[in-house]
C-alpha cells in the first residue's frame, strides 16, 4: 500500500473532511425554514469548504508524484472494496476548481432562484459532495458511486428549475450518461476480477493481454467520451446546457465535463496504456472533428447558452487531444485547459446567466447592443470572450499552446487541424461579442451588474490572468505527477 | 423451541379469527400491529436455532431462519402500512389480517421445507391464503373478480407443473427428500430429463418471482388487487420463491451448461421484457408489476451464477428489494384517498403536496433503478460481479443495458413528483407515525446502499 499512497500528516482526515463538508451543509439546510438562512448557509459552507481545499493546497506537496491525505478503510471486506482517498498533482487543482465554483453558484441563485429554495441548495450541496468525492477516491467503487449519486442532484437541477424544454433535456442527460457509465461498470468488474481489488493505483501499469485492454478500454471510452463530450456523444450537452439553471450550466461546464477528461487520464492511461496507444490515432480524429465540428455549429447559433455549449465541445476537443498525444507537453496542456475551460466557460454561462435574469431571453438578438447601457457587464463579458478564444496573455492560450506543441510532435495534420479550430473559435466568440456590444442601438434601460455579480466573477478574472501571464506555478504542482505518468508510458510502450 | 416463528404468526392468525366476531372489529389495527411486532421479534430471537424435524422433511438452519426474519420484518410493515384503510371493507378487516398470517406462516414454512411434499404443502398454504384477498376490495368491479380469478388458475396451473416435475425427481432418486435427492442428481443432470425436472420443479417459485415465461399474471393482479393486497403479493412471497430458488438449483451443483443456459435465457428475456413494456405504463401498481418482472430477471443473475457468492448476492437482492418495493407501494397507499389506483398522473406535484411522500418515492425510484448510493445499486453490482465471475458476459451487458432502459419509467416517477405542476393542491397530511415510517424506509434503502457492513458476510455463512 505505501508504494503509491502517503499516509495523511494532519491531525484529522482533511480529505474526507473536505467531501462531507458540503453534505453536513446540505443537511443543516434540509433543517431550515427561512429562504434567507438558507441562502446564508448555503454559501458559508461552500466557503468552508473553499477554505478547506485551500489549507489542501497549502499542504500540498509538488515534489512528489504519489498520493497524498491517503485515508484508508476497510468497507466491504468480503468484495475487497475499501474506502480509499489520495490526491495528487492531476486532481488537487480539480478539487480546488469545484470548491471554488460552488459559493459561485450559491451567489448566482440568489434573486435567480426563487422557488423552492431550500431543495435548489440542497442538491447544489450534495452536487459538491459528490463531485469532490469523484475526484478524491482511490477505490472504482467508492470512485463509481460518486460518479452515479452526481446524476441525482444534476438532474434534479435541470428537471426542476430548468428551462421550458426540461424534461426533455433531463431525461437525455441522466439516460445518456447512465449509458456510459454502465459500461464502465462493466469495465470495473472485469478489472477487479482479474486482479482482486478495486483498488484504482494498484490496477494500474500493469501487463494486463492485449484483447482484455481493447475490451476495457472501449467500455472506459463509451464512459469518458459521453461525458467529456467527445464528438459524435456531445448532442445531450447544448440541450442539458441550455435548460439548466445558471448554476447547473456552471457546474456542468466547469466540473462535471472535466470528469470525462479525468477518467481518461487516470483510467484509461495508466490502466489500459497499449490499447490506449492503439485508439489513440482515432481518439485524435475525434477531438479534431469536434474542434471543427463545434466550431462551425457556434457561427450559426443565436442561442447565447448554445453557443456557449457548443464552444464547449469545441474546447474539450483540444483536451482530448492533448491526453491522446502521448507527450508530457500534451497532458500538462491538458490539464491545464481542463482549468482553463472550467474557469473561462464557467465565467460565461455566469454572464449569460446575469443578462438572462435581466432580459428573460437568451437570444443573441434580444441582448444586443449593451456596449452603452451596461459598461460593467460588457466588460466582463469581453474580457472572457477574448479568453475563450485563447488570446495571448489570458490562460487558454497556454492551455492550447501546450496542448499544440503536443500534438505537433505527434501529427502534423492534427496540429494543422487543431489550429484552424482555434481560428474558427476566434471568428465565433467575436460575433457573439459584436453583437451583445454594438448589434442594436434601440435597446431601452437595463440595470448593470450589481455588487454581487461583480463578487463572483473577479476571482475568475484575477485567475484568467494569473494563468495567462504566469502559469509556471500551475505547471509546477502538475509536473511531478504528469511526468511520472508519462514515464511510466514510455517504460511500457517501448 | 424450534419453531418459535411459525408458531408466532399462527397465534397471530388465530387471533385475528377470534377478533372477528367482535363488535368493532376495526380495533383489530393497533392489535395486528403490537402482534405483528412481536412475531418479528421472535422470529429474531430464534435465528441460532438449528434443527430437524418430522424425521429431516423440515430443517431449521440459519438460512431458513434468516429468510424468516426478512420475512417476518415484510410482514411487519406491511401491517404498520395499512394503518388508513381505505380499502377493505371494515366487516373483513380481521379475516383479511388472518389470512396474511396464513400466507406468511406457509412461507416461513416453505423456507425450511426441505422435502417435496412439505415444500408444496407449504406453497399452497400461502397461495390459498392470497387467493382469498385478491377480491377483498371496497367497491364492486369486475376488475378484481378478474384478478382473483386469473390468480388462481395462473397459480394452479404452475402449481400443477411443479408437481409434475417433482414426479420426475421422486422417480429419478426414489424418495422425497431433498438431501436424498442431491446424491443422485449430478449423474442425471446430463441428461434431458434432468434438466427437464429441475426446470419444471422451478415453476412454481418462477411464478411467485413473476419470472418470464411466468409473470402473465403480475400485471392484471396487481391492478386488480387493492393496494395493501398488492403491497404483500408484490414483496413477501418473492423472498419464499428466492430461498427455495436457491435450494433447488444447488440440487444440480455441478452446473451443467444447458441448465444455466436455460435460466440465462429467461433472465435475459424477464429482463428486456419487464423493461420495455413498463416505458409505456401509465397505472403505478401495473408500472410496479412489469419493474418486478424486470427485477426477477436480475435477481437470476445470482442464481444462475450456480456459486455461493452468488446465492448470497441474490439473497442481499431479495432484501433490498422489499424494502425499496414497500417504500413505493406505501406511496400509493398513502396517495390514493379512497383505495383507487393510482396514476402517473396522479403524481404531479407531490413534492409540493407532501415533500417527504415525493423523496420516499424518489429515493425508492432510484434504487429500483441502482443509481447509487441506494441499496438496489448495491444488489445490482453484487449480481453483477458474482454472474460476471461465472463467465457470464452476456447476461451482465445485457442486465447494464437494461438499467439504462429502467431508467426512463423509474425516472418518470421522480419526475412527475418534482417538475410536474400539480393538478390539485391540496396538501397530503401525514400523521407522526406515518412520517416515522417513511423516514425508517428511507433508511433502510440507503442504509442497504451504503453500508452493507457483516449483512453479505452473514448471508454467506447461512449458505
Amino acid at each position: 500500500m505505501e508504494q503509491y499512497l502517503l499516509m495523511n500528516q494532519l491531525s484529522f482526515p482533511v480529505l474526507s473532511a473536505t467531501i462531507f463538508l458540503p453534505l453536513i451543509g446540505a443537511i443543516l439546510v434540509l433543517l431550515m425554514k427561512n429562504d434567507k438562512v438558507i441562502k446564508i448557509t448555503a454559501f458559508a459552507s461552500g466557503i468552508v469548504t473553499f477554505i478547506m481545499s485551500i489549507f489542501l493546497f497549502a499542504n500540498f506537496n509538488p515534489e512528489t508524484h504519489l498520493f497524498q491525505f491517503g485515508e484508508f478503510l476497510s468497507w466491504i471486506p468480503l468484495y475487497n472494496i475499501n474506502y480509499i482517498l489520495g490526491v495528487d498533482g492531476i486532481t488537487i487543482f480539480l478539487i480546488l476548481l469545484t470548491t471554488l465554483f460552488t459559493p459561485i453558484c450559491v451567489l448566482c441563485s440568489w434573486t435567480a432562484i426563487k422557488d423552492r429554495v431550500k431543495e435548489f441548495m440542497f442538491c447544489i450541496l450534495v452536487m459538491e459532495t459528490a463531485m469532490i468525492g469523484v475526484f478524491c477516491s482511490l477505490d472504482f467503487i467508492l470512485f463509481y458511486i460518486f460518479w452515479e449519486a452526481m446524476l441525482i442532484p444534476m438532474y434534479l437541477l435541470i428537471a426542476v428549475w430548468g428551462g421550458p424544454k426540461k424534461d426533455y433535456a433531463s431525461i437525455k442527460f441522466f439516460i445518456y450518461t447512465l449509458f456510459g457509465s454502465v459500461f464502465l461498470l462493466v469495465a470495473i468488474i472485469a478489472v477487479y476480477l482479474v486482479n482482486g481489488t478495486f483498488n484504482i493505483p494498484e490496477a494500474m501499469f500493469r501487463n494486463y493481454s492485449f484483447s482484455f485492454q481493447i475490451w476495457v478500454f472501449l467500455a472506459f471510452a463509451i464512459a469518458f467520451a459521453i461525458k467529456v463530450p467527445m464528438f459524435p456523444f456531445h448532442t445531450w450537452l447544448p440541450a442539458a446546457h441550455t435548460e439548466a439553471p445558471t448554476a447547473g450550466s456552471v457546474f456542468l461546464a466547469s466540473v462535471l465535463l472535466k470528469m470525462g477528461a479525468y477518467g481518461f487520464m487516470r483510467f484509461c492511461l495508466p490502466i489500459v496504456p497499449k490499447a490506449s496507444l492503439y485508439f489513440a490515432p482515432y481518439m485524435v480524429a475525434l477531438s479534431v472533428i469536434g474542434i471543427i465540428y463545434g466550431g462551425f455549429v457556434c457561427l450559426s447559433q443565436t442561442d447565447m447558452k448554445k453557443l456557449i455549449a457548443y464552444s464547449s465541445v469545441a474546447h474539450m476537443g483540444f483536451v482530448t487531444l492533448g491526453i491522446f498525444s502521448f507527450t508530457l507537453f500534451g497532458f500538462e496542456g491538458a490539464l491545464l485547459q481542463m482549468l482553463n475551460h472550467g474557469i473561462t466557460t464557467g465565467a460565461l454561462f455566469l454572464c449569460v446567466g446575469i443578462i438572462y435574469e435581466r432580459t428573460h431571453t437568451r437570444e443573441i438578438m434580444d441582448n444586443a447592443g449593451l456596449g452603452k447601457i451596461m459598461p460593467i457587464y460588457v466588460g466582463f463579458f469581453g474580457f472572457f470572450s477574448i479568453s475563450a478564444f485563447a488570446f495571448p496573455g489570458t490562460n487558454n492560450f497556454v492551455g492550447e499552446i501546450y496542448v499544440l506543441i503536443g500534438t505537433f510532435v505527434q501529427s502534423k495534420l492534427a496540429g494543422f487541424l487543431a489550429v484552424v479550430g482555434a481560428v474558427l473559435a476566434a471568428a465565433y466568440m467575436l460575433r457573439l461579442l459584436k453583437q451583445i456590444v454594438w448589434g442594436r442601438t434601440d435597446q431601452v434601460f437595463i440595470k448593470d451588474m450589481n455588487a454581487r455579480e461583480v463578487v463572483y466573477l473577479l476571482p475568475l478574472m484575477l485567475f484568467v490572468l494569473w494563468v495567462g501571464f504566469f502559469p509556471r506555478p500551475y505547471v509546477y504542482v502538475m509536473e511531478k505527477t504528469l511526468a511520472h505518468l508519462f514515464n511510466q508510458l514510455q517504460a511500457i510502450l517501448h | 423451541m424450534l419453531l418459535l416463528p411459525e408458531f408466532s404468526i399462527f397465534l397471530f392468525s388465530v387471533i385475528c379469527l377470534f377478533f372477528s366476531i367482535s363488535k368493532k372489529k376495526s380495533g383489530i389495527v393497533p392489535f395486528a400491529r403490537l402482534l405483528t411486532l412481536l412475531v418479528l421479534i421472535a422470529t429474531v430471537l430464534s435465528i441460532a436455532n438449528n434443527g430437524e424435524l418430522f424425521s429431516g422433511a423440515y430443517r431449521i438452519d440459519l438460512f431458513s431462519q434468516i429468510f424468516k426474519i426478512i420475512i417476518a420484518l415484510g410482514l411487519c410493515l406491511v401491517v404498520l402500512m395499512l394503518g388508513r384503510n381505505t380499502e377493505i371493507e371494515e366487516a373483513y378487516l380481521p379475516e383479511y389480517y388472518m389470512f396474511f398470517g396464513f400466507s406468511t406462516l406457509g412461507l416461513m414454512m416453505l423456507t425450511s421445507s426441505v422435502e417435496l411434499i412439505s415444500i408444496v404443502i407449504s406453497l399452497e398454504i400461502s397461495s390459498y391464503s392470497l387467493y382469498v384477498i385478491v377480491p377483498l376490495r371496497k367497491g364492486h368491479t369486475k376488475i378484481q373478480i378478474e384478478a382473483s380469478i386469473k390468480y388462481l388458475f395462473f397459480g394452479a396451473i404452475s402449481t400443477g407443473v411443479m408437481v409434475f416435475g417433482m414426479s420426475y425427481m421422486y422417480g429419478m432418486a426414489h424418495s422425497t427428500f431433498l438431501s436424498d435427492i442431491i446424491t443422485v442428481f449430478p449423474q442425471f443432470m446430463t441428461k434431458p430429463i434432468g434438466i427437464l425436472a429441475l426446470i419444471l420443479t422451478l415453476t412454481g417459485f418462477f411464478f411467485k418471482l413473476s419470472l418470464f415465461p411466468f409473470h402473465f399474471w403480475a400485471p392484471d393482479i396487481y391492478e386488480g388487487a387493492s393496494n395493501s393486497t398488492t403491497t404483500f403479493i408484490a414483496t413477501i412471497p418473492k423472498v419464499a420463491a428466492t430461498a427455495l430458488l436457491i435450494r433447488i438449483t444447488m440440487l444440480a451443483l455441478p452446473a451443467p451448461v444447458q441448465f444455466v443456459n436455460i435460466l440465462m435465457v429467461l433472465a435475459a428475456f424477464s429482463m428486456t421484457i419487464g423493461n420495455l413494456v413498463g416505458l409505456v405504463q401509465k397505472d403505478i401498481k401495473r408500472l410496479l408489476a412489469y419493474s418486478g418482472i424486470a427485477h426477477a430477471g436480475y435477481l437470476m443473475l445470482g442464481i444462475l451464477s450456480m456459486s455461493r457468492e452468488g446465492s448470497a448476492s441474490a439473497m442481499f437482492y431479495i432484501t433490498i428489494y422489499v424494502f425499496m418495493n414497500l417504500a413505493c407501494f406505501y406511496v400509493l397507499i398513502l396517495l390514493s384517498q379512497k383505495g383507487e389506483n393510482v396514476t402517473l398522473n396522479d403524481l404531479a406535484g407531490l413534492s409540493r403536496r407532501s415533500p417527504l411522500l415525493a423523496l420516499l418515492l424518489a429515493v425508492a425510484a432510484f434504487s429500483l433503478a441502482g443509481i447509487p448510493p441506494t441499496g438496489g445499486f448495491t444488489g445490482k453490482f453484487f449480481l453483477l460481479t458474482s454472474a460476471f465471475r461465472s463467465g457470464h458476459l452476456t447476461i451482465v451487458i445485457i442486465g447494464a443495458v437494461n438499467t439504462v432502459i429502467s431508467i426512463f419509467y423509474y425516472l418518470n416517477l421522480v419526475r412527475m413528483g418534482y417538475s410536474k405542476e400539480a393538478v390539485t393542491t391540496a396538501p397530503i397530511n401525514l400523521s407522526v407515525s406515518e412520517k416515522l415510517l417513511c423516514y425508517i424506509l428511507i433508511f433502510l434503502v440507503l442504509y442497504m446502499g451504503i453500508l452493507p457492513f457483516g449483512l453479505l458476510e452473514l448471508f454467506k455463512i447461512a449458505l
